[in-house]
């Protein structure tokens, strides 16, 4: 190509962003059966985006320029997609996820208080990330743990039959 | 064929037909906003079945049809307006509408807008369903197109146009629910994408949400600046400003335009078509040394700035490839602010440039930083075929009325060659009439290539040029000049000369034209027009122009000089292909 | 490699043969649930105790038993007798005594135990009164390990398919599935068999077996529990399936949500292609299937068809008008049959016993069993297979024990964010798809929440509403415009700024979004709102006419006050968070109404009975 800075500058730019991630995700990448069918590529594009949201802990910019090149696909198409799925994020989240659970089965345990109660707690709306980048409080639909409705997720784990005084003690736990 | 019946009128369709089809058939026009279609060459389809507004009743369904995107069945039974399906299609425009801008009074699309029709032709005079509504900021951040999301009905419509006929991929739809929008990633400003602002999404969104950007009143700040202010309007304008008007598509309205801009109080009433003569004479120079050094070809002609924006994003590898010819727009501002300003007397700064163009990047091609030949801008305002009516209604002038007159000279003399500009395969006709002559040194008379004419996306004609056998191609709309360059990247075609526009159909559907609501026949008569227009010419050919002929002589010195090279030639900019 | 239906038998046999016949046999239940309420530490702790005492017993890590209110919980089997008991709410320190008790062949008298409500109809056992429950589709999970194929092979794993392949034509696999009657459950209830017959109808080179694993009702887990518990039912089915319809390629779109499942489907995909299974020739035939996973990505409207094939195809999750239909036009352009977890589970048990064993169970209309996913203000939350027909008040006071804190039953939704609200004067109806229909609710992929008084009808649609304003994909009129005003009627209802010409509207509203919305989930988004104003009406009408919330829910509507019954102990105050109580010490507070945020402190910590809820 003529302009070579032009043609491999998504590469370069995710580099300067993360040399490991940007190894890492490009060694996913070139795991994946890629062709010149934009259409079968895209095929692979929902994966992608979970091996790089895994990686990256968010969707930046550079990232999705990167794979939709990888892809043969259309920076709009990506973004339209990241922005429709619920799982993907394109802003950085907390060290700490608080994932409160407002299925049918803890909203009618309550559920809907603990989203209150975390959000007066740590100054946040849901969706949002304390300024600190520590918490993230988000919502979710069903755990499939409705016996112990009302469930907060704190990353991975589980607490179950939490009660607003039980927010404290939770956001505690992190440190 | 299909029977069934609409409102208990039988009637038959082929089969693929849908309900809206048969509707038609009978005369029934059901109402519609997200479906968009155009038969023909410039084919283009939008039924995504969103908008629901087209809604009818199918006897043994448990839910209303969309018509727009139900193929008729055999033995269907449809009821178009039940109290059910009033119903439904009044709480439809009533949703749409509670999430949409009251501002029809003061808004761009006022009078254009499907939207507003609906409601009017609807009946709908009052809003039942009120709350909260989107809020997006406006995106103005473009010379050429204006996004308000918060206008955007979900249509899908623009998507259609921006990645299946253009391939250009800009827009998508962004987020979910109540606040899902098509728009660009992020929904960044359209300057910060990829965009080549061919205008086919303005062409085809029904409402407000995308529109030109309206430079009428700069337009009548610069008329009314004191200034030498000089007009120059392109081929395929004089074709289709007389729709606006109430004209039959097709109506060459150039006499009474002049007549028009005259009044207006331009100082000057030039023609794109002149210095369209002009491209000819620059670019044949460049085709036939590459042709003899049998080097860069295929050369690919430059005129139309979305094309241009389009390579510089997408085809890279190939910049060495494009002619190094400015479009005939900036050649005539450069022409104008150099040759022009000269004989007259004024300097560069005291002439303003006014285009009218049947198109909306080259409000982007205009502001362009390198397009300053004279030291001034070569072009400082261009405004649309729609632009243009909007001013002369504003003037009061009673167009239809007018008296027809001519350009003024020298800059207003134009050959055949240049009006044909305007259509699809016109430029690279144009170039190989003056092409054959100078390579077989007569003046020959066979001049029409009609090969390389219509409406079809890609075209290949191979062509005799003395004894050459010139091989050529042109591809109007952009996803057609992918699939062509694609070609050439990969080696699989071998051409000489390639014409490109971004827009199906050329200029004379250019993103500034009229609206033609996806109706072929329109197209079909503009293109007619100007094809009349060339044979009613006295001179087809850009190098018999006598003005052409006196610029060299007394200023260019001959096509390919160093002060063409100056005024008249480019270069392009590789830009981020996401 | 079992590359014969003979190596298979063979195989299913020695395994039988190897079995245990002697000590005990621990399932400890590991689900998402089950370690969510500690069963790890427990498990150790077993574990420990078996080393300790050299105790003639062994561990099953099995998948989820159903029994989720009492997790941990532990099955243990006498594999002497063949006899079994079932411990509730285990803990560590009841390890000791399980092994011990386990070893000796009896029940440890000291553990909580627990009934089984179900009975195995493959197995040919005859239900006693209190086994409510049948269990074909969660008729492994609780029993076998999940990660173990040979556990799921001893269970007459892979027989099914062996006889399709060798035994029947496609055409005949076909028969036999329409012939059950087996309608799909994800919510919908299409026969089967039909849908299959399309797809087989379809000439093209290539076709897709989809499974639906993308539950995202929220309430529901019934295909997590099969997943996780016994994913090999799904694997053998999705094969059946391709071999009837002639498809090589089966794909399972799951939610990104259930790592658990998808561990042990990958695990479980890569033993059938070990054992030959899945993949070339399979089992000596010349049919070929594999099977791929698909992420979802948090997107309920991906469990819709037509969107969770653009999912898979990398595209937004955007529904498509109907007709095509995917089984002529689906996956890529190609005949796709798309079915969920739980209708793929009923398969090989069909195949294996035949359309008549399986119409025995269930009704005439809908045989067979529905999992549900009990929860909500219900005693014992849990997993529910029972035959269709069976009543909701068998499912709720039986199975499920009643309502907690034996409070007024008020309505049970089923169905989610498509379904309604059923009364207690309905409990008695005999559950199937079309008497749920009826009820203006439906089957859904079964989810079932029960309320009780305590909860407000109109506050409940409008959480449904929330939802479904949250998870719309925003392309159709009516769902994404139509759906937000709908919630916000309902909101202005909450709020006590409703009336009766807005009533009016909501309803006219429901039927036009019912009427007009282009997926399923648009066209069935109202329901909640339909069918808790047809069954609840009057709780409307309070809210606007009275401004009276009846279930104390809608704060707006609230008012707290302090009766005759204050002694003035200051409690309320001193905890009240706004502060708006004052009053002085041993005489009765006042609650300063305009700066009450109706948080409902004062009245929780008064002794007194002091503080009404109005």
């Amino acid at each position: 190509m003529s302009c070579p800075h032009q043609s491999s500058s998504s590469k370069e730019e995710l580099i300067k962003f993360s040399p490991q991630k940007a190894e890492e995700l490009d060694r996913y990448l070139t795991t994946l059966p890629l062709t010149d069918d934009r259409e079968k590529n895209r095929g692979f594009l929902i994966q992608s985006l979970h091996k790089a949201q895994e990686i990256f802990t968010y969707l930046p910019s550079v990232v999705q320029i990167h794979i939709a090149k990888r892809l043969g696909l259309h920076l709009a198409e990506v973004n339209g997609v990241i922005s429709f799925y619920s799982y993907f994020t394109d802003t950085p989240v907390g060290k700490y996820k608080i994932n409160i659970c407002t299925g049918t089965a803890c909203f009618v345990k309550g559920g809907d208080k603990l989203v209150e109660e975390f959000q007066r707690y740590l100054g946040i709306k849901l969706g949002e990330t304390t300024p600190d980048g520590k918490y993230s409080l988000t919502s979710l639909r069903c755990v499939g743990a409705c016996s112990m409705a009302p469930v907060v997720m704190l990353n991975e784990r589980v607490y179950g039959k939490v009660t607003t005084k039980m927010v404290p003690e939770i956001i505690n736990e992190c440190k | 064929m299909i029977n069934l019946t609409i409102n208990n009128h039988p009637v038959q369709v082929t089969e693929g037909q849908t309900v809206l089809d048969a509707a038609h058939k009978l005369g029934i026009d059901i109402p519609t906003l997200c479906h968009l279609k155009q038969f023909g060459p410039c084919a283009i389809e939008s039924k995504t079945g969103s908008c629901r507004v087209c809604v009818v009743e199918i006897d043994g369904r448990p839910n209303l049809a969309p018509s727009c995107c139900t193929p008729a069945t055999e033995g269907m039974k449809v009821i178009t307006s039940s109290m059910r399906v009033i119903n439904a299609r009044r709480t439809m425009l009533d949703l749409l509408l509670s999430d949409h801008p009251k501002d029809c009074l003061t808004c761009e699309k006022s009078g254009d807008c499907q939207l507003q029709e609906l409601a009017a032709k609807m009946g709908l005079h009052r809003i039942k369903y009120k709350g909260e509504m989107s809020k997006h900021d406006i995106d103005v951040s473009s010379e050429a197109i204006v996004r308000d999301p918060n206008k955007c009905i979900m249509c899908r419509r623009c998507e259609v146009a921006c990645n299946e006929v253009q391939t250009v991929g800009v827009l998508s739809g962004i987020g979910r629910g109540f606040n899902a929008k098509v728009g660009p990633a992020d929904m960044k400003p359209l300057s910060e994408t990829t965009c080549t602002f061919c205008g086919r999404c303005v062409a085809a969104c029904p409402t407000g949400a995308l529109t030109e950007v309206d430079h009428t009143y700069k337009c009548w700040n610069a008329i009314n600046s004191g200034k030498t202010v000089v007009v120059q309007t392109a081929p395929a304008v004089r074709v289709a400003l007389g729709e606006e008007f109430g004209m039959e598509p097709g109506a060459i309205t150039t006499g009474k335009m002049v007549t028009a801009l005259r009044m207006m109080g331009f100082a000057k009433v030039f023609d794109t078509d002149f210095s369209a003569d002009l491209t000819i004479m620059e670019e044949t120079t460049e085709f036939i040394a590459r042709l003899k050094e049998g080097k860069n070809l295929p050369i690919l002609t430059s005129c139309c700035p979305g094309w241009v924006k389009f390579f510089e994003h997408q085809f890279q590898d190939l910049m060495h490839i494009p002619s190094t010819c400015k479009s005939p727009q900036q050649m005539f501002g450069a022409v104008a602010k150099t040759y022009y300003a000269k004989k007259i007397g004024v300097k560069p700064e005291d002439m303003l440039v006014v285009s009218v163009m049947p198109c909306l990047a080259k409000k982007y091609e205009a502001a362009r930083d390198e397009f300053n030949a004279s030291g001034s801008r070569d072009v400082d305002i261009v405004i649309t075929t729609r632009e243009l009516a909007a001013m002369i209604k504003e003037a009061g002038i009673a167009f239809d009325h007018l008296e027809e007159s001519t350009y003024d000279d020298p800059l207003g003399e134009s050959t055949g060659a240049g009006v044909i500009f305007g259509a699809t395969g016109g430029v690279l006709e144009a170039a190989l009439r003056t092409a054959a002559d100078w390579v077989t040194g007569q003046d020959l008379k066979n001049i029409d290539f009609t090969a390389v004419r219509g409406l079809d996306g890609i075209k290949e004609a191979t062509v005799k040029v003395g004894d050459l056998d010139v091989r050529a191609a042109i591809a109007s709309g952009l996803g057609n000049a992918r699939t062509l360059l694609n070609k050439i990247r990969k080696g699989e075609a071998q051409y000489h000369i390639i014409e490109i526009m971004a827009c199906p159909g050329g200029c004379l559907n250019g993103g500034g034209q009229p609206y033609t609501r996806g109706d072929p026949k329109i197209l079909e008569k503009r293109m007619e027009a100007i094809y009349r227009d060339d044979k009613n010419n006295k001179i087809r050919k850009s190098h018999e122009n006598p003005s052409i002929k006196r610029l060299y002589a007394e200023f260019l010195g001959k096509p390919g000089s160093e002060l063409s090279h100056k005024l008249l030639h480019t270069h392009y900019h590789g830009r981020r292909e996401l | 490699m079992i590359d014969t239906p003979e190596k298979l038998t063979f195989h299913t046999e020695q395994l039988r043969a190897k079995a245990r016949k002697g000590g005990a046999t621990l399932l400890v239940s590991l689900g998402t649930c089950g370690i969510a309420a500690g069963t790890r530490p427990v498990l150790d702790q077993l574990r420990n105790e078996i080393t300790a005492r050299k105790a003639d017993i062994d561990i099953v890590e099995v998948g989820c038993m159903g029994l989720c209110h009492s997790e941990p919980s532990i099955e243990v089997v006498f594999n002497g007798t063949g006899k079994s008991v079932i411990y509730g709410h285990v803990t560590g320190a009841q390890a000791g005594a399980i092994v011990e008790t386990a070893a000796k062949g009896i029940e440890a008298v000291s553990c909580e135990i627990l009934k089984r409500t179900w009975f195995y109809p493959e197995e040919n056992e005859t239900a006693s009164k209190d086994q409510i429950q049948a269990r074909i589709v969660l008729r492994n999970t609780g029993k076998i390990n999940p990660e173990d194929i040979d556990q799921y092979i001893a269970m007459n794993g892979y027989q099914a398919l062996s006889q399709a392949l060798h035994k029947m034509t496609p055409k005949q696999v076909i028969d036999i599935v329409t012939e059950s009657g087996l309608r799909g459950r994800g919510g919908g209830g299409f026969p089967t068999g039909k849908k299959w017959a399309f797809a087989a109808a379809q000439k093209n080179d290539q076709k897709y077996v989809v499974c639906n694993a993308d539950e995202g009702d929220p309430g529901a887990f019934m295909d997590r529990a099969v997943l996780e518990g016994d994913p090999h039912s799904v694997l053998e089915a999705m094969a059946i399936t391709g071999y009837a319809i002639g498809s090589n390629t089966g794909i399972i779109y799951i939610r990104a949500e259930y790592p658990l499942a998808v561990k042990r489907l990958e695990i479980a995909i890569g033993q059938a292609k070990e054992r030959g299974l899945l993949g070339k020739k399979i089992l000596g035939s010349s049919f070929d299937f594999d099977i791929q996973i698909k992420y979802g990505a948090g997107a309920f409207v991906c469990g819709e068809e037509t969107a969770l094939l653009h999912s898979i195809e990398g595209k937004r999750g955007e529904p498509t008008v109907k007709p095509p239909f995917p089984a002529v036009e689906g996956l890529w352009k190609k005949p796709t049959i798309v079915n969920n977890v739980e209708t793929f589970a009923n398969v090989c048990a069909i195949i294996r016993n035949g359309p008549a064993w399986f119409k025995k169970i269930g009704t005439a209309g809908s045989p067979g069993t529905k999992v549900f996913a009990l929860a909500g203000k219900v005693k014992k939350v849990g997993l529910v297979e029972v035959p269709m027909g069976t009543t909701l008040r068998d499912i709720i006071f039986n199975v499920g024990g009643g309502i907690v804190n034996d409070r007024k039953f008020k309505a049970v939704q089923t169905g989610g964010p498509s379904g309604g609200c059923i009364k207690s004067d309905q409990l008695d109806t005999e559950i199937d798809y079309e008497s749920l229909k009826r009820l203006g609710s439906m089957m859904g992929s079964g989810g079932m929440i029960v309320m009780d008084q305590d909860d407000c009808m109109v506050n409940i649609a409008k959480f449904f509403l929330e939802f479904t304003l949250d998870e719309s994909c925003g392309k159709c009129t009516p769902c994404r415009v139509g759906n937000k005003r709908l919630f916000e009627m309902l909101q202005r209802i909450c709020d006590g700024r409703g009336t009766p010409q807005l009533l009016k509207d909501l309803k006219d509203l429901c039927y036009a979004i019912k009427d007009t919305a282009l997926c399923g989930l648009g066209q069935t988004s109202p329901n909640p709102v339909l069918s808790t104003l047809a069954q609840f009406e009057h709780e409307y009408l309070a809210h606007i006419n009275e401004k009276r919330c009846e279930a104390g829910v809608c704060k707006e509507l609230l008012r707290f006050e302090i009766n005759e019954n204050c002694v003035g102990c200051t409690m309320c105050a001193r905890n009240c968070p706004v502060p708006c109580i004052s009053g002085e010490v041993k005489k009765r507070h006042v609650i300063d109404q305009s700066r009450c945020i109706k948080c409902g402190v004062c009245q929780s910590v008064c002794k007194f009975h002091a503080v009404d809820r109005k």
